[in-house]
């Protein structure tokens, strides 16, 4: 099987040759290419040759043609901060009034030199793996957006407190969700990364996200074109993995902190789960810890297909060395072939 | 006093203002304004701070949960006022990252749970080292969301300490809570897991060092 058939037999809830690898290191194809993270960024080839070259050297399962999070509110004429060692971060917030919503329209996705960046790297990626591995593009969802429009707190508040202008706010940042999303399936994306950590219950209690998440991803998912995946990028989810199933998704990115096998019954074969490696904890694993925690998720989540193995936040720090990035790789190659007969007589070591 | 806590909590993590302020006012009939804070808005937060570490109470619950004890509280114990504790000196920095929300929370539970403290906002690390020896801080409170800006507190202890501050410092944020070794690596004194956490944190510290 290629990477794309592997990854495709999984999510149809049956068991491929092996586990499929979702290896988001993108901030290490600057690495390979001996760039700085700006520099690295500012170019669309740059990034084309660094997602081939970690996909080669680590043996994932496809590419991931994911910027950074700020490269959206660019578009709403935001800034973006760099830094030498770690993800770029938004800067000053665009909605810097609660009233400035009233007048807020969304912006052209063509108009956004970084955004055509990204839909540049995405038709390049298409260009020359076709169909053999999955491309992997972001849309940051309309819910989660706000975070870094307004700030967390004032966004908190608005849902609160402001329910008319929350509203307004939802239109306008779906109709740009949606666009964004499309125009890189039609650049050559195999699928969306709905990036939603606000919708997970360690920021909203469910009944909130019932009431306002959960009706926003209804009506977005359901305009884009594709299959998406939605991330809780680190936050839990456990308790409402059926009512994101129910929004029309594929698959839930879930986090460390909780049960990989509880979120597998939970999921039910509704959707299939990518996780839950602890990307910060990664920083110092050795080969041996990184076997460990590979081996754990398998047996947790990879019986009877439905799973993707990756990170739990959705992009690998900067500072996670090659050497452990290489040890999951190759540990998923030595446990990950199914049938995962291993399975039935393992137990669990504990943390190591 | 026990039998308002759990009313209190509930109002709280329902957003329950007017119910939250009659319950605290029930308190204020038999109690002193800082027996009030200690004895029915600390014990509060501090549950709703393991809750939200258990998964079963949400951030934004107890962002606002902070923010209205806060008012409460700034009501009866105005900044000047003696009970206010006002030692050991301390301090709250967002450090090197932009993301604003765990440092607010965190100072809304402490001024709430009756302390005073200075808020430096968002600083680097050679501005926060110069500020705190200059304010002759006692306890360095640092928040961060990102990896690096978590490793960059080693800078901030290490200068600390070369400088001879005595300066304590304590550690919260996503990274330390999702790597249990990270606070002691990057050399904090203490990692707070939850904003009530960090009351309690600073509250021990007071004992040793009054």
């Amino acid at each position: 099987m290629n990477s794309m058939e592997r990854t495709l037999t999984t999510l149809g809830q049956r068991e491929p040759d092996r586990v499929p690898l979702f290896l988001l290191a993108n901030m290490h194809g600057a690495r390979e290419l001996g760039l700085s993270i700006e520099d690295y960024y500012s170019n669309a080839d740059n990034v084309v040759e660094g997602e081939l070259r970690v996909l080669k050297k680590y043996g994932g399962d496809c590419v991931y043609a994911f910027y950074y999070a700020s490269i959206e509110t660019e578009a709403w004429g935001g800034e973006t901060i760099f830094s030498a060692d770690g993800p770029p971060l938004c800067g000053a917030p665009v909605i810097r009034r609660a009233e400035d919503i009233d007048h807020l329209a969304s912006p052209d996705v063509m108009s956004s030199p970084g955004l055509v960046r990204v839909l540049a790297t995405i038709a390049a990626l298409k260009a020359r793996l076709g169909n053999t591995v999955p491309i992997i593009a972001v849309a940051i969802s309309p819910f989660s957006l706000p975070v870094m429009q307004m700030g967390f707190d004032r966004y908190i508040e608005l849902i609160l407190e402001q329910p008319e202008r929350f509203d307004k706010l939802m239109r306008v940042n779906e109709a740009f969700t949606v666009e964004w999303a499309n125009a890189q399936l039609a650049a050559g994306a195999t699928a969306i990364c709905y990036f939603d950590p606000v919708s997970s219950t360690t920021n909203i209690p469910r009944q909130l996200y019932l009431a306002s998440g959960q009706q926003v991803a209804k009506r977005t998912i359901a305009r884009i074109k594709g299959p998406t995946a939605t991330h809780l990028a680190s936050g839990r989810g456990l308790s409402i993995i059926a009512d994101i199933a129910d929004t029309g998704t594929a698959v839930v990115g879930v986090s460390v902190l909780e049960d990989l096998a509880q979120l597998k019954a939970a999921a039910a074969g509704r959707v299939s789960l990518l996780g839950n490696l602890n990307g910060i904890e990664m920083r110092r694993w050795t080969p041996a810890q990184a076997e460990a925690a590979v081996k754990r998720a398998i047996a947790q989540a990879g019986p009877g297909g439905g799973f993707i193995l990756s990170d739990n936040h959705g992009e690998i720090p900067w500072q996670v060395a090659d050497e452990t990035l290489l040890a999951i790789g190759e540990a998923v190659a030595r446990w990950g072939r199914y049938p995962l007969d291993w399975v039935r007589d393992w137990t669990d070591p504990g943390p190591s | 006093m026990s039998d308002l806590i759990r009313p209190f909590r509930e109002a709280l993590e329902s957003l329950d203002r007017v119910r939250a302020e009659a319950l605290f006012q029930q308190a204020l009939l038999r109690l002193s304004p800082i027996q009030a804070v200690e004895q029915v808005i600390v014990p509060a937060l501090e549950q709703m701070g393991s809750a939200w570490q258990a998964g079963s109470v949400a951030l934004s619950q107890v962002y606002m949960a902070g923010r209205c004890c806060e008012e409460l509280v700034e009501r009866v114990l105005p900044p000047s006022d003696p009970d206010r504790k006002h030692q050991p000196r301390s301090a709250i920095v967002l450090l090197n990252d932009y993301h604003m929300l765990g440092k607010r929370i965190v100072y809304s539970v402490m001024r709430a749970s009756g302390f005073e403290l200075f808020d430096y906002g968002r600083m680097d690390v050679e501005e926060v080292v110069e500020r705190a020896i200059a304010d002759r801080i006692r306890v360095l409170l640092i928040s961060v969301l990102m990896l690096p800006s978590a490793l960059r507190v080693g800078e901030v202890c290490l200068q600390l300490k070369a400088r001879g501050s005595g300066i304590k410092v304590a550690v919260g944020g996503a990274p330390f809570l999702f790597d249990a070794e990270l606070w002691r690596e990057v050399g904090a004194d203490a990692m707070g897991r939850s904003a009530s956490d960090a009351v309690a944190i600073v509250g021990g510290w007071m004992g040793e060092m009054s």
